[in-house]
């Protein structure tokens, strides 16, 4: 294609009215002409007439549209008349069209230094908002699930049943890989250990009661915070943007009834569940470690039953129940506060598995101590 | 790209042949074949589940037609190779009935987007053509602002802006006034009618909002729900009140019934 490349001519006449004469062909692939340059031209010629002469215009698209936009404003904020009736017929309109209303000023916001993100002061503020209002949410929860008692609560079984499948048989596959691995590598950190005493057999002591008081219970309740929290968080965040919550609000029923009881007790019902096969995948994975280093697997189970009690079992149960209400507790908040945007959304799921894994991180150490006090 | 007065209905610019859509063995819409000359702005009308909506996601290729054709230019659409379609989706502009914005980008960075895929432009001139494009759909300023930050009517607009970013030779809208309030739905219409007039662009629109029907489109085709197929094709105001189609002249006229021997044959 042969053409010109896109320029301006300022021209003064005898009054120091100021005309512009448009030249080649201002279209995407050209070099377009820089309004800088005019600005300048017309700042320091004080004119107070601008007139427009595309006599010498080539072809045109938004390139000289936004240049004549840029034109306008200036002139418009300088008081200078600008007079663009000589323009191609097409641009002339979208010309006016682009200038008919006046530009919106957005308000200014007091920009913030950006060290202000880790204000240790602000940072505290906003762990104690977020644990106020996730007692809060617990609170509500708690109210619900005592009408749920007296039957007078809006909760359908026919979706507690759903989550109890979604939250239980369908997350068999990624619990089983996850726990034998689990089991494993505990049996190989103690291996290597124990070897150098000749004590290779308490391997199975160490993976009996590091799986059932700890590692069942808290490698099953991450996985879960990835997997079921996260899709609660995103379940609900895209109800509150499809404006389901509001109808159900409107409707006088409790979201937290309809929507975050029925979750949050199917949690509590699969987890402990899961937990319990985990605990039994665990052992059996590190059995096979212990294969591997010559102890047969009869040596591996009569070990393994002394060092079984009642009280280690029952102490990754308690901690899979809790674990569950922590996880769904955050899962629902996250969803149920989310924005209405997709953005908003993604932010919710994300903000739903770095809440839940921080509160099954505490809660565990937390219950770790209580037990150690009390000596079981 | 280059701005061409155009007289509407002087060349065929997309042709529906013989086009059947279906979603498995469920038949939508069957037999369609119409013209959309250059420079119309066409409306596809009908009722609600009549397979408007379909159509349209059909001649933008996001469903592939169970038989017939869809033709751009006297360019089949259908049998052309994914870079040919990306290359003929370049001259559209299409803005969905949410509106379709980034709600992760502002305004500034959808209506970008286009112009940083596409062209060749340097980011400074981008940042002045979306002003202008803003300017245009009367958002000026608007530029930080999220989708999620403005009103309905000015997310449908900044969608506009958006569609318009590459000056396309193909305006699509679906429902674009839906959710509008009377003035901003006239005001979206005369942006509708002055992008077309300026840009030379032809416009397709699915919208059952009669006053913009007869406000601004030139030729129109009704899709029936019973029959499964188009019952009327022609200027929207010449089928109110000729169509031979009782259905059609009901519609046009807000359910008010049709001269009585032809609603019962």
């Amino acid at each position: 294609m042969n053409s010109e490349p896109p320029g301006f001519e300022l021209v003064f006449d005898a009054d120091g009215n100021a005309s512009l004469l448009l030249t080649g062909d201002w279209v995407e692939g050209q070099k377009p002409a820089a309004f800088a340059i005019l600005r300048s031209d017309l700042y320091s010629s004080s004119t107070h007439q601008l007139v427009l002469d595309s006599s010498r215009l080539g072809s045109w698209d938004s390139t000289l549209m936004a240049f004549l936009l840029q034109c306008h404003n200036y002139c418009q904020d300088e008081d200078i008349d600008f007079q663009a009736t000589d323009l191609p017929t097409g641009a002339d309109k979208l010309l006016a069209v682009a200038t008919a209303v006046r530009a919106h000023i957005p308000p200014q916001e007091p920009s913030k230094p950006w060290l202000s993100a880790f204000n240790p002061a602000r940072l505290a503020k906003e762990a104690v908002d977020n644990l106020s209002e996730s007692l809060g949410f617990i609170g509500e929860v708690a109210i619900a699930l005592t009408k749920l008692v007296a039957g007078k609560s809006n909760t359908r079984m026919v979706d507690f049943k759903n989550f109890c499948y979604q939250a239980g048989p369908e997350a068999f596959g990624i619990i089983s890989l996850t726990s034998i691995l689990v089991g494993m590598i505990l049996a190989y950190l103690g291996a290597v250990q124990l070897l150098q005493f000749g004590a290779e057999i308490y391997v199975a002591d160490l993976v009996v009661i590091g799986t059932l008081r700890e590692m069942g219970a808290l490698m099953t309740a991450i996985v879960m915070a990835g997997r079921t929290g996260a899709a609660y968080a995103a379940q609900l965040g895209t109800m509150q943007t499809n404006e389901e919550i509001d109808a159900i609000t409107t409707m006088g029923i409790s979201p937290i009834e309809f929507l975050v009881v029925p979750r949050m007790l199917a949690l509590v019902a699969m987890m402990p569940l899961l937990t319990i096969y985990a605990d039994l995948l665990g052992i059996v994975g590190g059995g096979i470690v212990a294969g591997g280093m010559g102890i047969t697997p009869l040596q591996y189970i009569n070990q393994g039953e002394t060092a079984l009690q009642f009280s280690h079992f029952f102490i990754g149960l308690i901690k899979s129940v809790i674990f569950a209400v922590l996880i769904a507790v955050a899962g629902c908040r996250s969803g149920i506060n989310s924005g209405r945007s997709s953005a908003a959304v993604g932010q919710a799921a994300t903000e739903a598995v770095v809440t839940a894994i921080v509160y099954l991180i505490i809660a565990d150490a937390a219950i770790n101590i209580l037990f150690q006090q009390i000596g079981i | 790209m280059v701005t061409e007065n155009v007289s509407p209905g002087s060349e065929v610019h997309i042709e529906i042949r013989d086009l059947t859509m279906a979603y498995g063995s469920f038949v939508i819409q069957r037999d369609l074949n119409f013209n959309v000359n250059r420079g119309d702005i066409f409306v596809i009308m009908g009722g609600s589940g009549c397979g408007k909506s379909t159509l349209l996601k059909h001649m933008l290729g996001l469903i592939s037609p169970t038989s017939g054709d869809i033709l751009y230019n006297n360019e089949s659409f259908v049998n052309a190779s994914p870079d040919l379609r990306g290359k003929m989706r370049q001259c559209w502009g299409i803005t969905y009935q949410s509106g379709g914005l980034f709600s992760a980008m502002t305004l500034a960075e959808n209506i970008a987007l286009p112009l940083q895929l596409y062209t060749r432009f340097s980011s400074a001139e981008i940042a002045d053509i979306v002003a202008y494009k803003l300017a245009l759909v009367g958002l000026a300023g608007y530029q930080e602002y999220y989708p999620s930050e403005v009103s309905g009517g000015m997310r449908k607009r900044a969608a506009l802006a958006r569609a318009i970013a590459l000056d396309p030779e193909i305006l699509f809208f679906d429902e674009p006034s839906a959710g509008l309030d009377p003035i901003s739905s006239r005001l979206l219409d005369d942006l509708i009618v002055e992008m077309q007039e300026s840009l030379g662009a032809t416009v397709v629109m699915v919208t059952h909002e009669l006053p913009s029907i007869f406000d601004i489109a030139n030729n129109s085709v009704y899709l029936d729900t019973n029959t499964r197929t188009m019952i009327g094709y022609g200027n929207p105001a010449e089928l109110r009140d000729n169509s031979d189609q009782a259905v059609v002249r009901q519609f046009l006229a807000r359910g008010i019934a049709a001269p009585a021997e032809e609603q019962h044959p």
